[in-house]
């Protein structure tokens, strides 16, 4: 009986275990089916979207940056390179003490405040996660040394990269600008322009000068690699590679010689020279001075040397050849006289008497020739031979301002000259429209006489008055003043040449070109005011020197250099071409505060004439300054 | 005795099925760990150590007579209770968590031990109150298994207290715990769900949330849950093929060769391979099951469900730990991740289900 129910009992322990068992094993199967659902889904139903996360995982698309393109002169002379050298550049997010990684890099390798205060801004700028830059142009010893203790700067690297060098330096500053770092502004410009994905990798954009008009041609197209990446995005390997394309080639107009030359000329003077093929329009020099070292620019000016820089009375950042506006003065004349002669208002052998003052018709108001007691009696010939005011106070009543306005912009004032370059100022040609909408002043007799002279509210660039000038060397056939001449592509095939076709011919009457031509040429010949410009010259000059007001005389009162502060002093002004029956060369010089253009611009010009037509260096030049000012215009 | 005779003796107590399902895993442990290593040789020569030392004990066990085994339940479980509490109060402090005790020649996971300690200890106690089973020994056996399972949830070591939770659980079932009570604690332990919540730390209720929206936190604590989603669901149906897989080759998974191996394996051999795996693994638990059916004693039944239920356990865990489908929680996969402890308290195991196929019939008769 115990015996049966232990059985019995056993029996029924048994069953209850197996069927626990069997729960057991319902239990592990669920969890089976649930495993075998998730993997399905995962691996069948989701596969492709997993699949596109594993590749974005692992593929990193990796720009290429094409490298600049050159700039060149037109002999080919560099103006513009890329070397390759090492930079030491600190990642921002992988460095947590930034200050003493640089301490602890100082001792390693030369740090100049310079350096860190260009990191300073860099930082300032940065969004956070860049790597910036520290030191660059390593040497190769210094690459040593540091790779050696790499290990103890983990966000800490060197890079091979290429930079960008101007040879000429401050001869070329305003020529070729430079590029810089690429800033919040310029990322949204490429945004709107659709350009920024060919800007993914570069740091550098052409900021300003060529480097920036002809950002897009310098650029190049951006190569693009894929390459497979570790969860810690190194590189494992190259899956593929499309090439980038290098930048084109500029060419230039420029003879960086004579640019050399040209900007030598001008010693401790500050101004702007421009000389223009007049038969083509090609900008041979193009000079603003003082310029500036560019170089610096590039990896970002430190804050003390652009304080320096800008802040400094002498405004080297300006590009005056481009920007600068000034009165034209005198040299405004031979213009007046051809407007004069088109609207038969004077005829050439229709002679003045001078007095040396001029009265507007009922008026008592006195307009003075620079010379006292006047040039007795004028002709066309010898007022611009002379500079004679008086002639063209009456002139220039006689045309009217209509007329003025009218002749004179056919000869580009007032207007941009469409030069390849950004920034470009227009001047100024003032009208009785103009007047009324600047002062809401109705235009007075007596504002005519002054622009007579080139002085009122006239302004010129002197890119534009070269552009007027080589309009008139050309026989009034203006051709648009460029830069560049040719676009070289580095893929080699499509060379774009810069047009030289003429913008428009004026159609002046030959026997007003010549006798314009003859009374510029006498300017420069003994009775002129530019002796010295021609003086032993074998070739003939034709010119006309000017005068820039830089404060304005009270009524009566007499011009006297000497009393004057020197910042205070007129501005002067040259213009000519030469040789003059077949010219080759048109130019304006501006001798800022240089006081007579005959006396200080016409000689920089000379050098510059003679080098580009005869090949002659100047000698070490001397002091400019210290020359005699004994005429006056 | 011949040389013939020898092996025979050798093998004898050694369940052929039982190894060969082992056996299996095992090579594909190392042929994964290869790849998960990158292709070096390092890991697999370690693995290969790690289980030579195991199967060593595994025979041993094996041959070990069913009372021996249990005489070694009380002093297993004792010495586990006396270094869970040095632990609590000498114990290393590793990657925040206090786990790790110092025992001067080498460092020891107390919890490891408890993995066979506590189910060893619990059959025990229901073999020896098998004749008067109330109410109250399934008390005390709860006891017996909460007692460390505190312990170690406290060090904080939330995954293998649960695991060991788990393997007790198994026995208090298999040992006929009644459904009511069952049912009880499960509405018990829904109630209680919020409590348990704000004990846990900040980083392991992260880590049940990250389960819902990996992506909330892709680069921190979420990063292990979406790269190894992201291994298993690219595999596809055929996988990448051994050695190219490009998130594991390439540093995107994180603990390849240990808690996320099975990512490895999954991106390279797909849903197929993982149909394979799932069987080598239904096969193994198979025989676990079979053993257990045989099993003559209370303490043998209770043991062999347990220690097969506990197997199974472990791999569906890690599999969905791994899948996305649970909360990462420190467990490997059974026999197939690197580590030589986690190797040895399995194989000590299957060296009792061994034991307890082999020593069936003794006992019987």
């Amino acid at each position: 009986m115990k015996k049966h129910v232990e059985f019995k009992n056993h029996q029924r322990e048994i069953f209850h275990f197996q069927l626990r068992l069997v729960v057991s094993i319902g239990f592990i199967l669920v969890l089976l089916a649930v495993l075998l659902i998730r993997f399905t889904y995962l691996q069948a139903f989701r596969h492709s979207y997993y699949q596109t996360l594993a590749e974005s995982n692992r593929i990193a698309l990796v720009p290429i940056v094409p490298n600049r393109g050159l700039i060149l002169d037109r002999n080919g002379e560099v103006l513009a390179r890329n070397y390759s050298g090492y930079t030491l550049e600190i990642n921002q997010s992988k460095t947590k003490d930034i200050e003493s990684t640089i301490n602890e890099l100082s001792a390693l390798i030369d740090v100049t405040p310079k350096d860190r205060r260009r990191f300073k801004k860099l930082l300032a700028e940065s969004h956070g996660f860049e790597t910036l830059m520290i030191r660059n142009r390593l040497s190769d010893e210094e690459v040593a040394r540091f790779a050696a203790q790499q290990y103890r700067f983990p966000g800490v690297e060197i890079k091979a990269r290429l930079f960008r060098d101007y040879p000429l330096g401050e001869t070329t500053s305003h020529l070729i600008g430079y590029i810089g770092r690429i800033n919040d502004t310029e990322v949204n410009q490429l945004q709107e322009n659709d350009m920024a994905a060919n800007y993914r990798g570069s740091d550098y954009i052409g900021k300003t000068g060529l480097e920036q008009s002809y950002e897009r041609d310098l650029h190049g197209t951006t190569g693009i690699e894929q390459v497979e990446v570790d969860a810690g995005g190194r590189a494992v390997r190259m899956l593929s590679r499309t090439a980038p394309v290098s930048g084109n080639t500029l060419i230039l107009s420029i003879d960086a010689k004579l640019q050399d030359i040209a900007e030598k000329s001008f010693g401790d003077y500050r101004g702007a020279l421009v000389a223009i093929d007049p038969n083509n329009g090609e900008v041979l020099a193009f000079v603003s001075k003082p310029g500036y070292d560019p170089n610096p620019f590039i990896d970002g000016i430190d804050t003390q040397s652009w304080d320096e820089l800008n802040n400094s009375p002498d405004v080297p950042l300006n590009n005056r050849a481009l920007r600068g506006q000034y009165p034209p003065g005198s040299t405004l004349k031979p213009f007046m006289a051809l407007a004069g002669l088109n609207f038969h208002i004077r005829k050439p052998e229709q002679t003045i008497s001078d007095s040396g003052v001029f009265y507007l018709p009922g008026s008592r108001r006195q307009y003075r020739d620079w010379k006292a007691g006047g040039h007795g009696s004028v002709n066309m010939f010898k007022a611009i031979q002379m500079s004679c005011d008086t002639y063209f106070y009456g002139l220039a009543t006689e045309l009217g301002i209509d007329n003025i306005y009218s002749y004179l912009s056919g000869f580009g004032f007032g207007k941009k000259t469409g030069i390849d370059m950004e920034g470009e100022t227009s001047g100024l040609l003032p009208s009785q429209d103009w007047k009324m909408k600047r002062y809401q002043q109705i235009w007075y007799p007596g504002d005519t006489v002054s622009v007579g002279i080139g002085q009122g509210y006239n302004l010129v660039t002197p890119l534009q008055l070269a552009f007027a000038t080589a309009t008139l060397a050309n026989n009034g056939v203006a051709y648009k003043p460029h830069l560049v001449k040719e676009v070289k592509s580095s893929r080699g095939s499509e060379n774009r040449f810069i047009a030289n076709t003429p913008l428009y011919d004026l159609n002046i009457d030959p026997k007003y070109l010549d006798l314009i031509r003859r009374a510029m040429v006498a300017v420069t010949q003994p009775g002129g005011t530019a002796v010295y410009a021609s003086l032993g010259a074998p070739y003939q000059i034709a010119g006309k020197t000017g005068t820039a007001q830089v404060v304005a005389m009270k009524q009566g009162e007499k011009y006297d250099a000497s009393k004057i502060d020197e910042r205070h002093r007129d501005h002067a002004w040259f213009i000519a071409y030469a040789p003059a029956d077949n010219p080759r060369i048109a130019l304006v010089v501006l001798a800022e505060n240089g006081g007579h253009g005959g006396g200080t611009a016409a000689p920089i010009a000379r050098k510059v004439m003679d080098y580009y037509l005869l090949g002659k260096v100047p000698k070490p030049l001397a002091k400019l300054k210290d020359e005699k000012e004994s005429e006056h215009d | 005795m011949t040389r013939r005779q020898l092996w025979q003796r050798f093998i004898a107590n050694i369940d052929r099925q039982l190894l060969l399902g082992i056996a299996l895993l095992l090579l594909t442990s190392l042929l994964v760990l290869y790849s998960a290593d990158n292709a070096s040789m390092d890991r697999p020569l370690n693995q290969m150590r790690n289980i030579a030392v195991a199967l060593t004990c595994m025979w041993l066990v094996a041959n070990l007579p069913l009372h021996y085994l249990m005489r070694t339940a009380v002093p297993i479980y004792l010495f586990g209770m006396l270094l869970l509490i040095g632990v609590a109060l000498f114990g290393e402090i590793s990657h925040g968590a206090r786990r790790w005790l110092n025992l001067g020649i080498m460092t020891i996971q107390p919890s490891e031990l408890m993995k066979i300690g506590v189910p060893l200890m619990m059959a025990w106690y229901f073999e020896k109150h098998e004749a008067t089973l109330t109410l109250k020994n399934y008390f005390i056996a709860s006891l017996l298994l909460l007692l460390p399972v505190g312990l170690i949830a406290r060090q904080p070591d939330l995954g293998t207290a649960l695991l060991i939770s788990a393997s007790g659980f198994y026995v208090l079932f298999l040992a006929g715990l009644s459904w009511r009570v069952i049912g009880g604690l499960f509405v018990a332990g829904l109630a209680s769900a919020p409590v348990l919540w704000s004990m846990l730390h900040d980083y392991q209720k992260h880590r049940i949330l990250m389960l819902f929206d990996p992506s909330q936190d892709a680069l921190g604590n979420g990063y292990h849950t979406i790269q190894a989603s992201i291994a298993v669901g690219s595999g596809g149906i055929l996988g990448k093929g051994y050695l190219n897989g490009t998130q594991t080759h390439l540093d995107f998974l994180p603990e390849r060769t240990t808690d996320f191996i099975f990512a490895v394996y999954s991106e390279e051999f797909g849903l197929l391979g993982n149909m394979i795996l799932l069987s080598m693994y239904a096969f193994v638990i198979w025989r676990g099951v079979i053993i257990t059916s045989h099993a003559s004693t209370y303490f043998t039944r209770l043991m062999a469900g347990s220690i097969t239920l506990t197997f199974a356990t472990y791999t569906f865990v890690n599999m969905g730990m791994v899948s996305g489908i649970l909360p990462v929680v420190g467990v490997p996969l059974p026999l197939i991740s690197y580590g030589g402890t986690s190797m040895l308290t399995l194989l000590l195991g299957f060296g009792m289900l061994m034991s307890i196929e082999s020593h069936k019939k003794l006992v019987r008769t």
